[in-house]
């Protein structure tokens, strides 16, 4: 599904990520781990087009199209969703009108016809008691005055209401206490299906407790330094990252 | 034709100090301004003496006046002598033939706002019969009907002249007097065109008057003049413009808009302007210098301004509320956006007078490219004004890095017991937020019309519903091009 070659890419003309190298399967779920500043939210930038992102070499195939050629809203159209680490706030925009917008503005892409307002409101109904929240949460302004937890769970009903072929989750967990992550997982978990993968992005063991992973990859200094399966979260978690490294040199 | 050519020359001539014989067909004077124009506009209208001397008042006034030096507004010296001040609506015939001969980038800008295709073809000047427009005047008559079973009048002010001089001989000038301003002076002095309306006491009127407007008023003119009254406890909502495109030939447009609320009566003015800005290197456009002021003359009288100031090169508009009455409100929301090489400079003025009088200022600016917008308000509290209350917020948004937002909020307290509350944000629309929403699958064109939406939603939720909907689109076809 998701074919990552030598990657290259750089902040301000400061190189960041060196030559990674990923491929992900259909129904897969792989987690990258590692260190801060290690390129953990910068491939996730990367993969979804942020234009302060410069690709510097290397490609990445997606479904067989070149990614990189693409606009963001395009590979979103293709059916790739960044849960963001920092969901941002819209003011005045109704968190169920910014849905809505985005969910007809990707099933345009995909040629599929536009929702009316009646099947959308059915949809996100159904969607919103999957993610245990209220309805009250669609009526808000997107994201503004939300707590952590509630940015986190509105990301993935996000996900939910588009159905993507790849979910990149970008420090999903980030800012959230034991029973926020709980619910954020429960929703995570019940999205999976045979032709969904998902890419999470951590920094900690704990969230794979709960969504667990397929594959891990640990990253440092802008390469995928050691894969494996769930054993090496538990690793990691034992040794700290700090064992990686020496082991890589 | 002969004939004609003589009567014009002799105008230019500047001559003629009396007034015209009614033969004249001419229908459009040549540029020029002196009294004998003033006096031919009235002639032409078939006004009474006092409205005569009212407009030589004005004149004579206007002549002795300096034209105002903008503070914030770049503007080149304009030519009073090159404007004509006086033509007769356009005949049908002289438009396009069919919506074929129309310019396709307009015909685009209204399938964007989703009009209609025969009010398209109204609304670009094709010649077709009212009644292929509008299921048929039977629509207009009705309306008509309905509003003069309930006692309102709405009619062209040359026609309200005619058949209530007594009403408009009372109220006009009384809340924008002619020494007001410059353009004032000089909308009093040749107005042609205008609106009239009277609520009479305890009516609900009994329809927006947008609608009506929308099918009967289409062309807006250069000097217009309104004038709307509601009488105690009557209640009315009047709708002036269209987001569609308007163009005119004209370049400066001074209108005056009066309005007069009795005790417990309440007016809900809300206008839509969208005037040729002008392209995008700042060539073209119209002036926009409007003089609107309401009064609340009695006790507990409302008065609410909403507006969505798109299109003009240039608009200068300050629409104020003089809160009389005790426990008066006055209201204003405004959204004005500026792009390219446009210029705005809009605000109100609250006068409190009356005890226990509140006031709402709710004001959006937004800039993209390289327009410049400035707010400027004034909240005045006089001595009388025991216990008055204002609340102000102004928002600016800035869309790149060429444009500037400049607020300049007035205050001056007399009364000690007065509270006004004056909040101000700047902000601008951010990588982050644009990347989020292009994320999500749209494109960054939406992208900015949703979030500029966002930020204007506290003041569409003020206008009528439909209108709402249409400036909504409005604001995301006004910003096309001011990102990326």
């Amino acid at each position: 599904m998701l074919k990552i070659e030598n990657l290259h890419a750089s902040v301000e003309g400061k190189p960041i990520l060196k030559g990674l190298n990923l491929e992900i399967g259909t129904g897969e779920i792989h987690a990258i781990m590692g260190p801060n500043g290690s390129g953990k939210s910068t491939l996730a930038a990367v993969l979804t087009g942020r234009d302060e992102y410069e690709v510097t070499g290397g490609s990445v195939q997606f479904m067989g199209k070149d990614l990189l050629d693409l606009e963001p809203e395009e590979r979103a159209h293709l059916g790739i969703f960044l849960g963001f680490q920092y969901p941002v706030e819209i003011p005045g925009v109704s968190n169920m009108y910014f849905m809505k917008a985005s969910i007809n503005a990707v099933r345009k892409g995909q040629g599929e016809k536009e929702l009316d307002a009646m099947d959308f409101l059915k949809l996100v109904k159904e969607k919103v008691a999957l993610m245990e929240m209220r309805d009250e949460f669609l009526h808000r302004a997107v994201n503004a005055g939300f707590s952590g937890g509630e940015k986190k769970r509105n990301e993935i009903l996000q996900m939910a209401l588009l159905e993507p072929k790849l979910a990149i989750l970008d420090e999903i967990d980030s800012g959230l206490d034991i029973d926020a992550l709980k619910v954020v997982a429960r929703g995570v978990n019940a999205q999976k299906r045979d032709d969904r993968s998902v890419l999470m992005v951590t920094h900690y063991q704990r969230l794979l407790d709960y969504i667990v992973p397929d594959f891990i990859h640990v990253m440092s200094d802008g390469k995928i330094i050691k894969s494996g399966d769930k054993s090496l979260a538990l690793e990691l978690e034992e040794k700290g990252y700090g064992w990686i490294n020496q082991d890589a040199a | 034709m002969g004939e004609q050519n003589q009567e014009i020359k002799s105008l230019i001539g500047r001559e003629y100090k009396e007034g015209f014989s009614t033969d004249i067909e001419s229908d459009t004077l040549p540029p020029g301004l002196d009294e004998g124009v003033v006096r031919f506009i009235s002639q032409k209208k078939g006004e009474p003496e006092w409205l005569l001397e009212h407009r030589l008042e004005a004149f004579e006034r206007w002549k002795k006046m300096p034209e105002p030096d903008w503070a914030k507004l770049d503007i080149e010296p304009m030519d009073y002598q090159a404007i004509s001040y006086y033509s007769a609506p356009k005949r049908p015939e002289d438009g396009p033939k069919s919506l074929d001969e129309v310019d396709p980038r307009l015909l685009e800008t209204y399938e964007k706002l989703g009009i209609p295709i025969d009010e398209q073809k109204m609304l670009a000047g094709v010649t077709v019969a009212v009644d292929a427009v509008f299921d048929s005047v039977s629509v207009v008559t009705t309306f008509k009907k309905t509003l003069s079973e309930a006692g309102v009048i709405f009619c062209p002010l040359s026609e309200a002249l005619q058949e209530h001089p007594e009403l408009v001989r009372k109220y006009l000038g009384t809340v924008v007097p002619t020494s007001d301003n410059y353009f004032s002076a000089l909308n009093a002095a040749v107005f042609s065109e205008g609106s009239f309306v009277y609520i009479p006491k305890g009516t609900r009127c009994p329809m927006e008057l947008s609608t009506y407007f929308r099918i009967n008023a289409m062309n807006t003119g250069q000097f217009e003049r309104t004038l709307i009254i509601a009488d105690e406890g009557a209640y009315v909502s009047y709708l002036e413009g269209c987001t569609a495109p308007q163009r005119d030939e004209n370049q400066l447009h001074a209108a005056v808009v009066e309005l007069i609320a009795m005790k417990d009566a309440e007016i809900k003015y809300s206008t839509v302007q969208n005037w040729y800005p002008g392209d995008e290197n700042g060539v073209g456009g119209i002036y926009n210098f409007v003089t609107k002021r309401g009064i609340c003359k009695g006790d507990n009288a409302k008065i609410s301004w909403t507006q969505v100031e798109t299109g003009s090169a240039i608009t200068w508009k300050y629409p104020s509320c003089i809160l009389q009455g005790d426990n008066s409100i006055g209201e204003f929301y405004s959204v004005a956006l500026t792009n390219n090489y446009q210029q705005a400079d809009t605000g109100t003025k609250m006068i409190h007078l009356g005890k226990g009088s509140s006031s709402t200022i709710i004001s959006k600016g937004i800039s993209a490219g390289k327009g410049q917008n400035t707010y400027r308000g004034l909240v005045h509290m006089a001595r009388s004004a025991e216990g008055a209350r204002n609340y102000s917020q102004c928002d600016s948004l800035l869309l790149g890095d060429r444009c500037g937002a400049h607020t300049f909020p007035y205050m001056e307290i007399k009364n000690p017991s007065a509270t006004v509350e004056h909040e101000a944000t700047t902000s601008k629309i951010g990588d982050d937020q644009l990347f989020y929403c292009r994320q999500r699958g749209l494109s960054e064109e939406d992208a900015v019309s949703m979030i500029v939406n966002g930020f204007c939603k506290e003041v569409f939720k003020e206008l009528p519903m439909e209108f709402a909907v249409e400036a909504q689109k409005l604001l995301g076809i006004s910003l096309e091009g001011a990102v990326g």
